[in-house]
Protein backbone atom coordinates (compact mmCIF):
# COMPACT_ATOMS: atom_id res chain seq x y z
CA UNK A 1 0.00 0.00 0.00
CA UNK A 2 2.79 2.17 0.67
CA UNK A 3 4.41 1.75 -2.69
CA UNK A 4 0.58 2.87 -4.37
CA UNK A 5 0.52 6.12 -2.29
CA UNK A 6 4.16 7.01 -3.53
CA UNK A 7 3.51 5.98 -7.12
CA UNK A 8 0.40 8.12 -6.68
CA UNK A 9 1.60 12.08 -6.54
CA UNK A 10 -0.80 15.01 -6.01
CA UNK A 11 -3.13 15.03 -8.85
CA UNK A 12 -3.12 18.36 -11.30
CA UNK A 13 -5.87 20.81 -10.49
CA UNK A 14 -8.40 19.65 -13.60
CA UNK A 15 -8.34 15.59 -12.89
CA UNK A 16 -8.48 16.26 -9.12
CA UNK A 17 -10.96 19.13 -9.48
CA UNK A 18 -13.76 16.38 -10.90
CA UNK A 19 -13.28 13.97 -7.76
CA UNK A 20 -13.43 17.09 -5.26
CA UNK A 21 -16.62 18.20 -7.05
CA UNK A 22 -17.97 14.60 -7.21
CA UNK A 23 -17.66 14.43 -3.42
CA UNK A 24 -19.89 17.60 -2.74
CA UNK A 25 -22.41 17.03 -5.21
CA UNK A 26 -22.81 13.50 -3.53
CA UNK A 27 -23.36 15.14 -0.63
CA UNK A 28 -25.43 17.69 -1.84
CA UNK A 29 -27.35 15.27 -3.70
CA UNK A 30 -28.35 13.38 -0.76
CA UNK A 31 -29.33 16.29 1.31
CA UNK A 32 -31.57 17.31 -1.35
CA UNK A 33 -33.02 14.00 -1.66
CA UNK A 34 -34.21 14.09 2.07
CA UNK A 35 -35.30 17.18 2.27
CA UNK A 36 -37.62 16.47 -0.88
CA UNK A 37 -38.78 12.87 1.26
CA UNK A 38 -39.45 15.05 4.12
CA UNK A 39 -41.40 17.54 2.02
CA UNK A 40 -43.83 14.77 0.85
CA UNK A 41 -43.84 13.61 4.29
CA UNK A 42 -45.17 17.14 5.19
CA UNK A 43 -47.48 17.94 1.95
CA UNK A 44 -48.83 14.61 3.01
CA UNK A 45 -50.01 15.74 6.49
CA UNK A 46 -50.60 18.95 5.15
CA UNK A 47 -54.00 17.15 3.20
CA UNK A 48 -54.42 14.56 5.77
CA UNK A 49 -54.85 17.94 8.05
CA UNK A 50 -56.80 19.49 5.85
CA UNK A 51 -59.19 16.39 5.04
CA UNK A 52 -59.40 15.98 9.04
CA UNK A 53 -60.34 19.71 9.37
CA UNK A 54 -62.91 19.71 6.80
CA UNK A 55 -64.32 16.26 8.91
CA UNK A 56 -64.45 18.05 12.14
CA UNK A 57 -66.16 21.23 10.45
CA UNK A 58 -68.83 18.99 8.95
CA UNK A 59 -69.50 17.03 12.11
CA UNK A 60 -69.40 20.33 14.44
CA UNK A 61 -72.24 21.34 11.18
CA UNK A 62 -74.20 18.48 12.01
CA UNK A 63 -74.23 18.49 15.65
CA UNK A 64 -75.33 21.92 15.74
CA UNK A 65 -78.08 20.97 13.66
CA UNK A 66 -79.07 18.01 15.27
CA UNK A 67 -81.07 18.41 18.82
CA UNK A 68 -79.51 18.44 21.83
CA UNK A 69 -79.24 15.01 23.89
CA UNK A 70 -81.01 17.29 26.83
CA UNK A 71 -83.72 18.26 24.51
CA UNK A 72 -84.39 14.29 23.59
CA UNK A 73 -84.11 13.16 27.02
CA UNK A 74 -86.58 15.93 27.76
CA UNK A 75 -89.03 14.85 25.12
CA UNK A 76 -88.79 11.09 26.32
CA UNK B 1 -42.64 20.95 20.55
CA UNK B 2 -39.86 19.40 18.33
CA UNK B 3 -40.11 22.60 16.20
CA UNK B 4 -38.82 25.19 18.85
CA UNK B 5 -35.87 26.76 17.57
CA UNK B 6 -35.89 25.37 14.59
CA UNK B 7 -36.07 28.42 11.89
CA UNK B 8 -32.78 29.57 13.75
CA UNK B 9 -31.08 26.42 13.87
CA UNK B 10 -32.05 25.94 9.93
CA UNK B 11 -30.23 29.85 9.71
CA UNK B 12 -27.03 29.23 11.77
CA UNK B 13 -26.36 26.03 9.99
CA UNK B 14 -27.10 27.42 6.24
CA UNK B 15 -24.51 30.17 7.55
CA UNK B 16 -21.90 27.51 9.07
CA UNK B 17 -22.09 25.84 5.74
CA UNK B 18 -21.36 29.00 3.46
CA UNK B 19 -18.76 29.59 5.76
CA UNK B 20 -17.13 26.51 6.11
CA UNK B 21 -17.75 26.16 2.39
CA UNK B 22 -15.65 29.37 1.61
CA UNK B 23 -12.80 28.14 4.30
CA UNK B 24 -12.45 25.22 2.12
CA UNK B 25 -11.89 26.35 -1.16
CA UNK B 26 -10.66 30.03 -0.71
CA UNK B 27 -8.63 30.24 2.81
CA UNK B 28 -6.97 26.45 3.49
CA UNK B 29 -4.09 26.00 1.35
CA UNK B 30 -3.31 23.40 -0.33
CA UNK B 31 -1.92 20.18 1.06
CA UNK B 32 1.59 19.30 -0.20
CA UNK B 33 1.25 16.02 -0.70
CA UNK B 34 -2.56 15.45 -1.68
CA UNK B 35 -2.92 18.33 -3.83
CA UNK B 36 -6.57 19.88 -4.69
CA UNK B 37 -8.02 16.52 -3.64
CA UNK B 38 -7.57 16.42 -0.06
CA UNK B 39 -10.23 19.15 -0.10
CA UNK B 40 -12.64 15.94 0.01
CA UNK B 41 -10.76 15.39 3.62
CA UNK B 42 -13.08 18.33 5.16
CA UNK B 43 -16.37 16.88 3.95
CA UNK B 44 -15.47 13.49 4.28
CA UNK B 45 -14.04 13.38 8.28
CA UNK B 46 -16.44 15.56 10.00
CA UNK B 47 -19.30 13.11 8.20
CA UNK B 48 -17.16 10.55 9.65
CA UNK B 49 -16.75 11.75 13.00
CA UNK B 50 -20.80 13.48 13.26
CA UNK B 51 -22.27 10.04 11.89
CA UNK B 52 -20.51 7.67 14.76
CA UNK B 53 -20.76 10.26 17.39
CA UNK B 54 -24.43 10.10 16.26
CA UNK B 55 -24.52 6.56 16.76
CA UNK B 56 -23.27 6.79 19.92
CA UNK B 57 -26.05 9.91 21.05
CA UNK B 58 -28.51 7.24 19.95
CA UNK B 59 -27.20 4.70 22.38
CA UNK B 60 -27.66 7.22 25.31
CA UNK B 61 -30.54 7.90 24.57
CA UNK B 62 -31.54 4.21 24.22
CA UNK B 63 -30.49 4.57 27.74
CA UNK B 64 -32.81 7.15 28.75
CA UNK B 65 -35.08 5.32 26.86
CA UNK B 66 -34.63 2.06 29.15
CA UNK B 67 -34.17 3.85 32.55
CA UNK B 68 -37.47 6.23 31.90
CA UNK B 69 -39.74 4.54 29.92
CA UNK B 70 -40.77 7.52 28.13
CA UNK B 71 -41.17 6.60 24.59
CA UNK B 72 -39.95 10.19 23.73
CA UNK B 73 -36.22 8.96 24.58
CA UNK B 74 -37.04 6.08 21.82
CA UNK B 75 -38.15 8.75 18.96
CA UNK B 76 -34.52 10.82 19.93
CA UNK B 77 -32.49 7.28 19.62
CA UNK B 78 -34.42 6.26 16.47
CA UNK B 79 -34.16 9.49 14.66
CA UNK B 80 -30.34 10.15 15.72
CA UNK B 81 -29.50 6.67 14.23
CA UNK B 82 -31.71 7.38 11.46
CA UNK B 83 -29.57 10.49 10.46
CA UNK B 84 -26.30 9.00 11.09
CA UNK B 85 -27.14 6.17 8.74
CA UNK B 86 -27.96 8.79 5.65
CA UNK B 87 -24.71 10.41 7.03
CA UNK B 88 -22.77 7.09 6.74
CA UNK B 89 -23.98 6.93 3.26
CA UNK B 90 -22.33 9.71 2.51
CA UNK B 91 -18.99 8.95 4.42
CA UNK B 92 -18.88 5.80 2.41
CA UNK B 93 -19.35 7.54 -0.77
CA UNK B 94 -17.10 10.57 -0.30
CA UNK B 95 -14.62 8.06 0.91
CA UNK B 96 -14.67 5.81 -2.47
CA UNK B 97 -14.10 8.84 -4.04
CA UNK B 98 -10.83 9.82 -2.24
CA UNK B 99 -9.65 6.72 -2.28
CA UNK B 100 -10.49 6.45 -5.90
CA UNK B 101 -8.86 9.50 -6.53
CA UNK B 102 -5.63 9.16 -4.11
CA UNK B 103 -4.68 5.72 -4.65
CA UNK B 104 -6.14 4.48 -7.57
CA UNK B 105 -8.92 2.50 -6.45
CA UNK B 106 -12.48 2.89 -4.94
CA UNK B 107 -12.28 0.28 -1.98
CA UNK B 108 -9.42 -1.31 -0.57
CA UNK B 109 -10.11 -4.28 1.81
CA UNK B 110 -6.68 -4.68 3.76
CA UNK B 111 -7.62 -0.85 5.49
CA UNK B 112 -9.07 -1.12 8.90
CA UNK B 113 -10.28 2.17 9.31
CA UNK B 114 -12.92 1.76 5.84
CA UNK B 115 -13.10 -1.43 6.73
CA UNK B 116 -14.15 -1.16 10.41
CA UNK B 117 -16.70 2.39 9.33
CA UNK B 118 -18.31 -0.25 6.92
CA UNK B 119 -19.04 -2.61 9.66
CA UNK B 120 -20.41 -0.22 11.36
CA UNK B 121 -22.96 0.82 8.65
CA UNK B 122 -23.74 -2.58 7.39
CA UNK B 123 -24.56 -3.18 11.57
CA UNK B 124 -26.71 -0.43 11.37
CA UNK B 125 -28.54 -0.96 8.16
CA UNK B 126 -30.10 -3.76 10.62
CA UNK B 127 -31.66 -1.55 13.03
CA UNK B 128 -34.47 -1.00 10.86
CA UNK B 129 -35.53 -4.22 9.68
CA UNK B 130 -35.08 -5.65 13.20
CA UNK B 131 -37.18 -2.76 14.53
CA UNK B 132 -39.56 -2.92 12.52
CA UNK B 133 -39.91 -6.89 12.96
CA UNK B 134 -41.90 -6.87 16.23
CA UNK B 135 -45.37 -5.28 15.72
CA UNK B 136 -45.46 -4.11 19.94
CA UNK B 137 -44.60 -0.73 19.90
CA UNK B 138 -43.52 -1.20 23.43
CA UNK B 139 -41.80 -4.17 22.75
CA UNK B 140 -40.35 -2.98 19.66
CA UNK B 141 -38.82 0.40 21.36
CA UNK B 142 -37.16 -2.04 24.44
CA UNK B 143 -35.83 -4.11 21.77
CA UNK B 144 -34.24 -1.36 19.74
CA UNK B 145 -33.05 0.67 22.74
CA UNK B 146 -30.77 -1.86 23.53
CA UNK B 147 -29.70 -2.46 20.21
CA UNK B 148 -29.15 1.18 19.95
CA UNK B 149 -26.61 0.66 23.17
CA UNK B 150 -24.62 -2.79 22.52
CA UNK B 151 -23.89 -1.46 18.87
CA UNK B 152 -23.03 2.01 20.13
CA UNK B 153 -20.93 0.63 22.85
CA UNK B 154 -19.06 -1.43 20.08
CA UNK B 155 -18.46 2.13 18.03
CA UNK B 156 -16.17 3.59 20.54
CA UNK B 157 -14.29 0.06 20.84
CA UNK B 158 -14.26 -0.16 17.48
CA UNK B 159 -12.51 3.27 17.12
CA UNK B 160 -9.85 2.15 19.57
CA UNK B 161 -9.38 -0.91 17.69
CA UNK B 162 -8.63 0.74 14.80
CA UNK B 163 -6.21 2.95 16.22
CA UNK B 164 -3.80 0.33 17.71
CA UNK B 165 -3.96 -1.51 14.48
CA UNK B 166 -1.80 1.53 13.02
CA UNK B 167 -2.24 1.29 9.60
CA UNK B 168 0.08 3.28 7.58
CA UNK B 169 -2.30 3.93 4.73
CA UNK B 170 -5.31 5.66 6.10
CA UNK B 171 -3.52 9.47 6.70
CA UNK B 172 -3.68 9.95 11.05
CA UNK B 173 -4.02 14.14 10.68
CA UNK B 174 -4.41 14.17 14.49
CA UNK B 175 -1.27 12.88 14.95
CA UNK B 176 0.78 14.37 17.77
CA UNK B 177 3.94 13.15 15.89
CA UNK B 178 5.21 13.64 12.66
CA UNK B 179 3.60 16.42 12.40
CA UNK B 180 -0.46 17.05 12.26
CA UNK B 181 -2.75 19.33 10.64
CA UNK B 182 -1.67 23.05 9.92
CA UNK B 183 -2.90 25.83 11.59
CA UNK B 184 -5.23 27.27 8.71
CA UNK B 185 -6.41 23.65 8.11
CA UNK B 186 -7.14 23.11 11.72
CA UNK B 187 -9.59 25.62 11.72
CA UNK B 188 -11.07 25.18 8.42
CA UNK B 189 -11.51 21.46 9.47
CA UNK B 190 -13.25 22.43 12.72
CA UNK B 191 -15.48 24.90 11.24
CA UNK B 192 -16.55 22.23 8.40
CA UNK B 193 -17.00 19.97 11.83
CA UNK B 194 -19.35 22.31 13.40
CA UNK B 195 -21.50 22.73 10.18
CA UNK B 196 -21.77 19.53 9.50
CA UNK B 197 -22.71 19.19 13.49
CA UNK B 198 -24.89 21.73 13.12
CA UNK B 199 -26.67 19.95 9.79
CA UNK B 200 -26.83 16.66 12.24
CA UNK B 201 -28.85 18.54 14.66
CA UNK B 202 -31.01 20.85 12.57
CA UNK B 203 -32.29 17.64 10.49
CA UNK B 204 -32.81 15.22 13.88
CA UNK B 205 -34.81 18.21 15.06
CA UNK B 206 -36.72 18.27 11.56
CA UNK B 207 -37.14 14.65 11.69
CA UNK B 208 -38.25 14.85 15.20
CA UNK B 209 -40.92 17.38 14.20
CA UNK B 210 -42.10 15.63 11.18
CA UNK B 211 -42.62 12.65 12.93
CA UNK B 212 -44.29 14.32 16.06
CA UNK B 213 -47.06 16.48 13.71
CA UNK B 214 -47.13 12.64 12.01
CA UNK B 215 -48.06 11.39 15.36
CA UNK B 216 -50.56 14.17 16.45
CA UNK B 217 -52.09 13.94 13.25
CA UNK B 218 -53.11 9.85 14.12
CA UNK B 219 -54.28 11.06 17.15
CA UNK B 220 -56.64 13.33 15.82
CA UNK B 221 -58.00 11.05 13.29
CA UNK B 222 -58.07 8.38 15.73
CA UNK B 223 -60.25 10.69 18.13
CA UNK B 224 -62.38 12.00 15.24
CA UNK B 225 -63.18 8.40 14.42
CA UNK B 226 -64.22 7.07 17.51
CA UNK B 227 -68.25 7.61 18.48
CA UNK B 228 -67.85 10.94 20.46
CA UNK B 229 -70.16 11.19 23.63
CA UNK B 230 -73.23 13.23 23.02
CA UNK B 231 -72.37 13.68 19.50
CA UNK B 232 -70.34 16.72 20.35
CA UNK B 233 -66.82 16.58 18.31
CA UNK B 234 -63.62 16.08 21.25
CA UNK B 235 -60.88 17.45 19.30
CA UNK B 236 -62.63 20.47 17.08
CA UNK B 237 -61.46 22.33 19.85
CA UNK B 238 -57.84 21.47 19.65
CA UNK B 239 -58.22 21.67 15.68
CA UNK B 240 -59.34 25.35 15.79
Amino acid sequence: MLSLLAATPALPLDEAGKYVAGAYVVFLALIVVYVAIMAAKLQRIERELRELATFAEARAGADRAAPAPEEVGADV
Amino acid sequence: MYGKGLRPLSIATVAALVVSLSLVFFYAPLDGDQGFIQKIFYLHVPLAIVALVGIVIGGVFAIAHLRSGDSRWDAYSYVSIHMSVIFGVAVLITGSIWAKASWGHWWVWDEPTLVSFLIVFLMYATYYPFRYAIEDRDQQARYASVFAIVAGAFVPLNFMAVRMAQSLVHPRVFATTNGGLPGSMMLTFLASLLAIGLLWVTLVKFELTAKSASGQLKRLRRALDAPAPGGASRVAPEVS
